[in-house]
């Protein structure tokens, strides 16, 4: 067990809290570097679609897990990102100029929506993010000589530098050069003052105005920031897929990706890539356990959704914090080995008082 | 002449919305619980009409009855076993476990050999009837739904303002502290109100059956109810059907006079425009609180 004695302030934002951080996170990104190396093309775009939900996740976890608010809507903001890089592709923008359009234009969209948010609070809310969500998807579909319609679009490769960015290697370390500088601007993001802004207004939006949070604007903000990276990871999805049509950007893939994140853990950043994970991995799972099942059941079409709502029912009764409270847990167990105690995590039942009042 | 017919069949399907949102008032106004998971207790309930009908050939009206009976023991027990558990958690949660039920409830569903991913038709005794008034025409599948709901509604208010439990269940909906304190089973009644509200669901299947069929998605109209919902306010019984008229009516002139798919978002346009200008919707409550 380390113990981290704290004597200045700035300890305590540190970047990295102690080597064994700096060692564990050199490991994993090396492994990441490595993986192209035995994996097979198949498999590599899985990963590279797992990075592209990981930002996601972050941009998802900002808004549900650290601002508190919900989004039903959020494939809508991918859409967003997916169809403007799709567009600018076709003509011929250079790539990091497009994809930064994507992320401007789907943060603006963000405003946009952010705005009647900032009227109506909590299932309102969601509400309003599903019916935008629906809009989006309506208005994908008839946008016929932009988007190509329910016919769908073709998504030419990246050219960068002379190079083909299609597939393989090299889009997988564009997805997880994305990935890393998205959970670095995730993370500098949380420790700054806008960043307790946010999980104050989560807390408490009634404490964070009395401290001086100006609720509108940081709303709005977390809308747009959260919108933006729902917009970068869109770009990068339309070149992974290569095809895009409105049927990808539905109500339950919005739906999934709130999944994706409760399940892997609400208001964690470590959470927002284990649910992407999760997302990824399942259907693989399912798929890989599926010959030692009865073949009725393995046949069945709604095996997966059933296992899917399963999971989200079981992780918001047993453990609240995902996946990665699970983590943690573990991990406490064996810091302390021989003391831990049965009743350590258990939970408190907090009521709160009427929703409705807030 | 054009314009009444669209607004009569408008009115039918509108009905249907205001069922199922008659549902999500009633649970959330009891429980502060959001059911997202409406839709597919609707989809239970059509198949199990579907079931009492085809298989065990039950009349009509003992197809409504086993299938609300069915519907209302499952909402039940959803309540008890999932519910009651992480009673008093954020909505966040709540929110989340319905969502996981509805996606259970549809993959379960087409998981039953014989039903799978398929459309059913469910037998009616007045299937294909249509009445002439004039030159209008209507259909005995609309007058239908609209008979039932309003004969639905007339026994929903008969038992919240003349039964014990009704006025009980008004109590709770206005402070479950305070009504538990005053002695009513707070616990009980919440599964109860879960109980009505699942069979409420099953009539508004069964009754859509005839229009749409029988599938395994046809819950996803559940979300289609949310905007009725908020339009009459999220916490007022009336409010719920009239939100779902508004609805239907909406959809029915926007499929005709607009562009073609301005029907599917016209809800949602009118259930921004709603929460902009008014979020208390047009029956809520306003409720204040002291600090």
């Amino acid at each position: 067990m380390r113990f981290i004695f704290k004597t200045r302030y700035e300890q305590d934002i540190n970047l990295i809290q102690h080597n064994g951080q700096l060692f564990w996170y050199g490991l994993l990104i090396v492994a990441l570097l490595a993986i192209p190396a035995a994996a097979s093309p198949y498999l590599l775009t899985q990963m590279s679609q797992m990075l592209i939900y990981t930002i996601i996740a972050f941009g998802l976890m900002l808004l549900a897990g650290f601002t508190g608010q919900m989004s039903l809507g959020h494939a809508a903001f991918m859409a967003v990102g997916a169809y403007t890089e799709a567009v600018l592709a076709i003509a011929g923008w250079p790539f990091f100029l497009s994809v930064a359009a994507s992320g401007l234009l789907a943060a603006i969209v963000g405003v946009i929506i952010g705005l009647p948010a900032l009227r109506v609070k909590g299932l309102y809310l969601g509400i309003a993010t599903l019916a935008f969500g629906t809009i989006v998807e309506e208005v994908i579909a008839r946008a016929e000589h932009v988007t190509g319609g329910n016919a769908g679009l073709m998504v030419p490769p990246i050219q960068l530098f002379g190079l083909r960015f299609a597939d393989g290697p090299a889009f997988y370390y564009l997805c997880l050069g994305f990935a890393i500088a998205a959970a670095l601007v995730l993370i500098n993001l949380l420790r700054s003052p806008t960043g307790r802004a946010f999980v104050a207004i989560r807390d408490s939006e009634i404490s964070a105005q009395s401290m001086g949070v100006h609720l509108a604007t940081y709303k709005t903000l977390s809308f747009s920031i959260s919108a933006a990276f729902a917009g970068v990871a869109g770009a990068l999805y339309a070149h992974n897929i290569r095809f895009l049509s409105p049927d990808q950007f539905t109500v339950v893939q919005s739906i999934e990706l709130l999944m994706m994140v409760v399940i892997g853990g609400l208001g964690s950043i470590h959470g927002a890539a284990f649910g992407a994970i999760f997302l990824i991995a399942l259907p693989q799972v399912i798929n890989a356990v599926k010959p030692l099942m009865p073949s009725a059941l393995a046949e069945a079409t709604g095996l997966q959704p059933t296992i899917f709502g399963m999971m989200l029912i079981l992780t918001v009764l047993f453990e609240p914090l995902g996946i990665y409270g699970a983590w943690l847990k573990l991990k406490a167990y064996f810091d302390l080995f021989p003391f831990y105690r049965k009743g350590m995590f258990r939970r408190q039942k907090a009521f709160q008082k009427s929703d409705r009042l807030k | 002449m054009q314009i009444v017919q669209l607004v009569i069949s408008g009115l039918a399907q509108g009905c249907i919305y205001g069922l199922i949102a008659l549902g999500f008032v009633l649970i959330y106004k009891a429980t502060e619980t959001v059911n997202f998971a409406q839709g597919e207790l609707m989809m239970i309930g059509a198949f199990a009409g579907l079931f009492a009908a085809t298989t065990l050939g039950l009349p009509y009206w003992l197809v409504i009855l086993a299938a609300m009976a069915a519907t209302a023991l499952i909402g039940l027990a959803i309540e008890r076993v999932v519910l009651q558990p992480i009673l008093g958690h954020p909505a966040f949660s709540i929110v989340m476990v319905t969502i996981g039920l509805s996606y259970m409830a549809r993959g379960l569903v087409t998981m039953i050999p014989v039903v799978g991913t398929d459309t059913h038709a469910l037998p009616v005794p007045f299937r294909g009837e249509i009445f002439r008034l004039g030159t209008l025409v209507i259909s005995a599948e609309h007058i239908v739904i609209i008979a039932a709901t309003i004969v639905l509604c007339g026994l929903l208010a008969a038992m919240f303002h003349y039964t014990k439990v009704g006025i009980a269940m008004q109590a709770m909906s206005q402070n479950q502290l305070a009504a538990y304190y005053m002695g009513i089973p707070v616990k009980r009644l919440s599964g109860l109100i879960w109980g009505i509200s699942a069979a409420v669901a099953a009539i508004a299947g069964i009754l859509l059956a005839p229009l749409t069929f029988v599938h395994a998605n046809m819950g996803l109209i559940g979300i289609k109810a949310f905007p009725a919902a908020v339009i009459g306010g999220f916490t007022s019984l009336p409010g719920a059907i009239v939100g779902g008229l508004i609805i239907g009516v909406v959809e029915s002139l926007a499929g005709f006079y607009l562009m073609e798919g301005f029907k599917d978002v016209a809800a949602f346009v009118v259930v921004l425009l709603m929460l902009v200008f008014k979020p208390t919707g047009l029956f809520g409550e306003t409720a204040r609180k002291k600090v």
